[in-house]
């Protein structure tokens, strides 16, 4: 611990003590007779320079000798020498007082032992406060305001925004954040393109710190950043698109309840905090970082909503299958994230089918039209099935592998309706790359269906959220352990 | 006091540019003129450098090829390096 005050007596009693604790009030006489006696003894009074009356005490008023000599209960009474403290006796007891101070019959009126108070630097906001004394300096650049700035609107002008208020990041707001993980702060935790600028961990948290996250949420941001930085999942194509996708994150494990999560009603909008705030706090730090900005290296056409936030947890409780993290190899009881490269989703209406033939008709019919009809194999898709449609497959005993295949063999597609000119539209397959008009082309390549379980209780609808170009030039999903 | 935030970029650009110190006085400063090929600039700057040298600075002069385009790097390296500041003729 760092020194205390020069002020502390190096050798002598010292007496932390604070007015609002009833123990400390009660226990002034016995600091008086100690000074009587003609003991060195010099009382600390927490929050009042006029406590306790009629003797000479010194105010911590910035509670950083409290802090310093580690004061956790008031009244307490330290035997100091040589600078160091040697013996402590914490609340009030007469038995340990007496023979700290070498003074016997201290305060007769008193019971044996009397428990004391919460020492008052250890409330906030004074403790938070005093951890910064001893904190490491962070290491990002520190940008000084104007003295007139608001602090939101600073943010604002300088870029940092995603359109929406951002919370300042002070240095205090990004010390709280960063207790949210054990991982030292400097630590690398990704190289972001396209400037492949370094994300720390500290980085990540300042980032967190403006979409709003609690420190809690952080390990989860954190293994998205490492996720969406990976080769696999080529973020510096996916930022530079014209094309509308953005990341989406699903939330698997037991962290989806210990951050309260969404997965049920309303579970790909508006109103949860961690959904929104972590998969907003992932985007903040790959643009800002990474330097991808709408109209620099971000050439969307139009992009889509979910470029602000888009994560959701998936609904294991009553899925038919086992979560998606688990089908791509996570064991079970561990936390992870799957970042997909998608658009907005769309709606998927059956409110008849109660056979899983017939709703997975229905499905593959509203998937032969992801990116566009006539468009094979370049694209993935991640369905998302609701409840009411998921408890169809359960009924019927299909796995997630069932229904999977099934969409694919449902979505062999005649060559013929795919070629260039076709159906009176220009759009397709080049005549030059069917071999047979007479054969099928999958919609989608082998691994490029991935199914996720959420959604409220009632609503006979699933959802498609169109990937982005798959293969060597695209994105592949990722999935990654939350540490 | 002075409210502080982290900055959450990559930090490759300068968060904002100070302009450098003005000059507190001209007696014992070395000040450039830099013309920029505009007909009779050295006319006008011919007329600064007399004032500036009777107020007790020295004079560089330096002359950039063309107005159309920025000065050269080495011409912009040589007015940092050998003066404490610099004058440019602009308009016609």
């Amino acid at each position: 611990m760092s020194a205390v005050p020069g002020w502390i007596l190096r050798d002598g009693l010292v007496a932390v003590v604070k007015r609002e604790c009833p123990t400390c009030r009660t226990v002034a006489p016995a600091l008086a007779q100690i000074r009587a006696a003609g003991r060195e003894l010099l009382v600390v009074s927490q929050d009042d320079s006029a406590f306790p009356e009629g003797m000479a005490t010194r105010f911590d008023a910035d509670l950083e000798a409290s802090h310093r000599l580690g004061i956790e209960v008031v009244p307490t009474l330290l035997e100091r020498r040589d600078g160091e403290t040697r013996r402590a006796a914490i609340g009030w007891n007469r038995e340990e007082w007496q023979e700290l101070s070498g003074v016997s019959d201290l305060a007769p009126g008193l019971p044996a032992a009397r428990p004391g108070c919460g020492a008052l630097n250890l409330e906030e906001p004074h403790a938070s406060r005093l951890a910064g004394l001893d904190a490491p300096a962070p290491s990002a650049r520190a940008v000084p305001l104007g003295d007139q700035e608001d602090p939101i609107e600073a943010c604002f002008a300088r870029g940092w925004s995603d359109g929406l208020p951002v919370v300042p990041p002070t240095p205090e707001r990004v010390r709280r954040m960063l207790a949210g993980v054990s991982r030292p702060a400097d630590e690398l935790v990704a190289v972001v393109p396209p400037d492949y600028a370094p994300a720390t961990v500290e980085k990540v948290a300042i980032n967190a710190v403006m979409a709003g996250c609690l420190p809690e949420h952080l390990p989860v941001v954190l293994a998205c950043v490492e996720a969406a930085c990976s080769e696999e999942f080529n973020w510096h194509g996916l930022a530079a698109t014209t094309y509308f996708s953005g990341p989406v994150v699903v939330v698997n494990g037991p962290i989806r309840r210990q951050l309260g999560m969404s997965w049920g009603i309303n579970a790909l909008g508006q109103g949860n905090r961690a959904n929104l705030t972590i998969g907003r706090a992932l985007q903040l730090t790959l643009r800002n970082v990474g330097g991808a900005r709408p109209g620099g290296v971000d050439r969307a056409t139009l992009g889509n909503p979910g470029k602000l936030s888009f994560c959701f947890a998936e609904n294991e409780e009553d899925s038919p299958w086992e979560p998606l993290a688990a089908s791509r190899g996570v064991a079970a009881g561990r936390s992870a994230v799957t970042l997909f490269a998608g658009e907005g989703p769309r709606g998927v209406v059956d409110q008849l089918s109660r056979e899983p033939e017939s709703l997975a008709r229905s499905l593959s019919m509203a998937l032969r039209t992801v990116a566009h009809p006539k468009l094979p194999l370049a694209f993935d898709a991640m369905v998302v099935i609701s409840p009411e449609h998921g408890r169809v497959f359960r009924a019927a005993g299909w796995t997630r592998q069932r229904l999977e295949q099934r969409l694919h063999e449902l979505l062999l597609v005649p060559a013929a309706e795919l070629v260039r000119g076709a159906g009176g539209c220009a759009e397709g397959v080049p005549a030059s790359r069917v071999v047979d008009l007479e054969s099928t082309i999958p919609k989608f390549r082998p691994d490029g269906l991935l199914l996720v379980h959420a959604g409220g209780a009632a609503g006979l609808f699933s959802a498609i959220i169109g990937g982005w170009i798959n293969g060597a030039g695209g994105s592949q999903p990722v999935t990654r352990e939350i540490a | 006091m002075t409210t502080i935030l982290l900055d959450p970029s990559g930090e490759l650009q300068p968060p904002s540019r100070e302009p450098l110190p003005r000059l507190s006085r001209l007696a014992g400063a070395t000040i450039g003129l830099l013309d920029i090929s505009k007909p009779r600039g050295d006319v006008f700057l011919d007329r600064l450098q007399e004032l500036l040298e009777s107020r007790g600075a020295r004079v560089e002069r330096f002359r950039k090829p063309t107005f159309a385009k920025n000065a050269p790097p080495d011409v912009r390296r040589e007015i940092a390096e050998r003066c404490d500041a610099v004058l440019e003729a602009l308009a016609d």
